[in-house]
């Protein structure tokens, strides 16, 4: 066996992951700073600069459920159902995000508020308790007899509700950074006003997030601080400092794309920073990708499928974004 | 640790998260088939009728497959957070058909689905038409995953005990295991007859308040030619079906008839009606026929079926139960019979469309296929008990660890949430029903829409233009 199936399997799971965070983050975000725009026809265009887009963004989020299932049982089993209630109320929160999306387009302008507290609320309980998933599963998940053997409320403590918060700002600043691309005028200029101190924000998460992560966990600290690794790694915290110089200059010279994408370069980042702490253990702290794999014969006759069709849901992906390229304006779009 | 009150909840929470997502597919499978035929009807006949039934069904279908894709999002993660157990123990054989399940629909969205929702003005009829075929079968090959992952376990075979784990070894013996023949045949003209009668309730809805059309009448007759053939199909495959489970799951047959006990040489009889009371381990008032068991079963006037009291007490599923839901659907289907034998009668003297108390008759049929599908998956679900993987994993042992506390917040979350959620994606249908199929919708100017567009595949609820709620419902006459 040359082909390590495993690692392949991880790759392609990391990537969805990795695909989703950044497609449906703004999404969610453009959720979260709905509060701080009350005009129905500023809502209108928010909505509008994701309406092509956002639900095929949930596709990786369930084929990354499915990868996770055929490919690794072990880890899917475990780790959902270690964070159960948090997984429940993040698919809860998809849910009425999902619907209140589509129904707000077809309600009465009378009703439209209600749909819109729905977004709000959907996405906000989305990717906070994304968050708390995230960090639960960087707390580490105790196993015995290949089952999870901890609490139904582990999830309930400082680092996954610090996380929580942690990616409801990440997502803020996704959303915000998106709307300063896909709109102009007065918005765009409030999306200025907002990405400055939203940046400012998530640096002082990430400060957090890297200082707490390795002062609770020994190995992770060993990971990133012992030689060479150091070497290696340093880049990583190095270009985060960059991008965020980078991004809180180009939100200054009010720059169109490019906040959006040193924003992405963040997220990638963090997302990187995350592997580097974790790798190889898919159920941290000690159960590696190998530990938890399928046999290979059914990671690689699902393997088939997935790389005939991936290619084809990818390269859709990408033809509608560009399809979509551009500025959505006040009156445009669907109702 | 967790009691038997937490493995009930998870029960019902799967049950219930369950059969709400099934109508989704169910109808979905059987629209794109309608669809399919509508639009190669109109090819071949260019009759304007087919053409405005088919972009009437086609709204109707997009927001049945956003709701579906909606609460699928839900059912590919509850088997690791509420039944971990048995991921852990099955899942390199059924997480694998799960993920081949979830690739074809999202193939199908990003493919075929945008040029048959929003194409039919710009890709020309016949590029069209191979779209919307691709579509129908890309619902079956869906179908196809989902129920050789649920037939492999009830009828396991082609896999080996591996350190406590179940390993594929010969994947053609797990996908086409004993039951799948028969379930996924089954399923499809489930579906397929579900779709019927709600389509022909749709048609008779109008026609009841004196709106006429010729597509409705063509709803109608196409619908009801449905019932009359498929239905008696659907019968003879449903015995094939039983007999391979009495081969298979011999406990499930006897728990469906209520059959106890057997004597020496005599054939059974069939309960027709009765209560199955699992403690006192009998049928009580039951209403029987001599012999009848024996000869639907067996095809034979002397050897019985299997006796419950043939198996442990804890290897027996709820008799109570199955031996309801399933004379459930056996009724269910035999008033579709009835239904179709009626609606030939009434054709054969010109008065189809006119007869009222067929019409009320064809409306209230309209749910029939969708609980009739209900009650059958409750029957074979429910009679694979006390397994989850028939012979191998007890349910029991099958469920994650969770106290009563988290089962019941999720619980009562989701049986909010969908009720709402969905509650208001049925009114939503309903409403593009009562509006009914327009004469010469396709001629109207193309509809914008597909990949990147603000109406897109991707969101198939977004195909349809009607509001919520736009005043009251109107059919053109």
């Amino acid at each position: 066996m040359g082909i390590d199936l495993s690692l392949i399997w991880a790759a392609i799971i990391s990537f969805g992951v990795m695909m989703y965070v950044v497609m449906d983050g703004f999404d969610l975000g453009i959720g979260m700073l709905y509060p701080f725009f009350k005009d129905s026809h500023d809502r209108d265009v928010m909505m509008n600069t994701v309406a092509p887009v956002w639900d095929g963004n949930e596709t990786w989020l369930v084929l990354g459920g499915a990868g996770l299932f055929a490919a690794f049982p072990l880890a899917y089993a475990v780790i959902l159902s270690a964070l159960y209630l948090p997984l429940v109320f993040m698919l809860i929160g998809l849910v009425f995000r999902g619907v209140a999306f589509e129904f707000r387009f077809k309600a009465r302008e009378e009703q439209r508020h209600l749909w819109d507290k729905a977004f709000i609320g959907g996405s906000l309980a989305a990717t906070f308790f994304q968050g708390v998933v995230l960090g639960a599963f960087i707390e580490g998940i105790p196993v015995a007899d290949g089952q999870f053997a901890g609490g139904a409320l582990d999830w309930l403590a400082p680092f996954p509700l610090f996380c929580g918060l942690g990616l409801v700002v990440a997502y803020g600043l996704l959303g915000c950074t998106w709307l300063i691309m896909k709109t102009e005028g007065r918005l765009q200029r409030r999306m200025h006003d907002l990405a400055r101190p939203l940046t400012l924000v998530l640096l002082a998460v990430i400060g957090i997030l890297s200082l707490w992560t390795p002062l609770a966990h020994e190995a992770i600290a060993r990971r990133w601080f012992s030689l060479p690794n150091l070497v290696w790694f340093l880049p990583v915290p190095l270009l985060v400092l960059l991008s965020v110089r980078a991004l809180l200059r180009s939100v200054a010279n009010n720059d169109h794309a490019r906040p959006f994408l040193l924003t992405l370069a963040l997220i990638f980042l963090g997302y990187s920073g995350l592997i580097i702490s974790l790798w190889p253990n898919i159920i941290p702290p000690a159960i590696s990708i190998h530990d938890a794999a399928a046999p290979p014969q059914s990671q690689g006759f699902t393997l088939v499928g997935a790389l005939l069709i991936i290619p084809v849901i990818l390269g859709y992906t990408a033809w509608s974004y560009y399809v979509f390229r551009g500025k959505v304006r006040h009156g445009e779009g669907y109702h | 640790m967790f009691g038997s009150e937490a493995l009930d909840l998870a029960r019902i929470q799967f049950a219930f998260t369950v059969s709400f997502h099934i109508l989704f597919p169910a109808i979905t499978i059987g629209l794109a088939s309608y669809l399919a035929v509508l639009e190669g009807l109109w090819l071949k006949t260019r009759e304007q009728v087919y053409l405005d039934l088919y972009h009437f069904w086609l709204k109707i279908f997009a927001v049945n497959f956003g709701m579906g894709v909606v609460s699928g999002i839900v059912m590919a993660y509850q088997f690791g957070t509420n039944w971990s157990q048995f991921s852990t123990f099955a899942g390199s054989i059924t997480g694998p058909l799960l993920a081949y399940e979830v690739l074809t629909a999202f193939f199908l969205e990003a493919g075929f689905l945008g040029v048959m929702l929003f194409g039919l003005n710009r890709v020309g009829p016949g590029l069209h038409f191979f779209s919307t075929l691709m579509v129908a079968i890309g619902t079956l090959i869906s179908t196809f995953w989902i129920l050789a992952s649920n037939s492999w376990m009830h009828t396991p075979q082609g896999h080996a005990l591996v350190d406590g784990r179940l390993v594929p070894v010969d994947w053609l013996a797990v996908i086409f295991n004993p039951s799948f023949p028969y379930r996924l045949l089954h399923m499809v003209v489930a579906a397929y007859l579900a779709t019927a009668f709600f389509v022909g309730a749709a048609a008779a809805w109008h026609l009841l308040r004196g709106h006429d059309n010729p597509a409705l009448r063509k709803m109608l007759s196409m619908a009801m030619w449905m019932a009359l053939i498929v239905a008696p199909v659907q019968a003879v495959i449903g015995d094939f079906h039983g007999l391979n489970t009495l081969e298979h799951q011999p406990a499930k047959i006897a728990a469906i008839e209520g059959h106890w006990e057997n004597v020496e040489g005599e054939p059974t009889p069939l309960i027709l009606f009765g209560w199955p009371d699992m403690a006192r381990e009998e049928t009580r008032f039951a209403v029987e026929i001599p012999v009848l068991g024996s000869l639907i079963l067996n095809h034979s006037l002397s050897e019985p079926i299997p006796a419950l009291k043939e198996f442990a007490a804890e290897d027996r599923p709820n008799s109570t139960i199955v031996f309801w839901t399933f004379r459930l659907m056996v009724g269910l289907g035999l008033l579709m019979i009835l239904t179709g034998l009626w609606s030939l009668w009434l054709r054969r003297r010109g008065d189809l469309y006119q007869s009222r108390r067929f019409l009320r008759m064809a409306l209230w049929m309209g749910p029939s296929g969708l609980l009739a599908i209900l009650a059958g998956w409750f029957t074979t679900e429910v009679g694979r008990q006390p397994w989850v993987v028939h012979g191998l994993l007890r349910t029991r042992d099958a469920v994650s660890a969770h106290g009563v506390a988290e089962m019941s917040i999720s619980l009562a979350l989701f049986v909010v949430v969908y009720l709402a959620v969905f509650g208001i994606g049925f009114v939503y249908v309903l409403h593009l029903v009562h509006k009914g199929p327009l004469t010469g919708e396709g001629r109207e100017p193309p509809v914008s829409g597909g990949a990147g567009r603000p109406r897109t595949p991707a969101r198939p609820l977004s195909a349809p233009e009607e509001g919520l709620d736009e005043g009251t419902p109107s059919a053109r006459s």
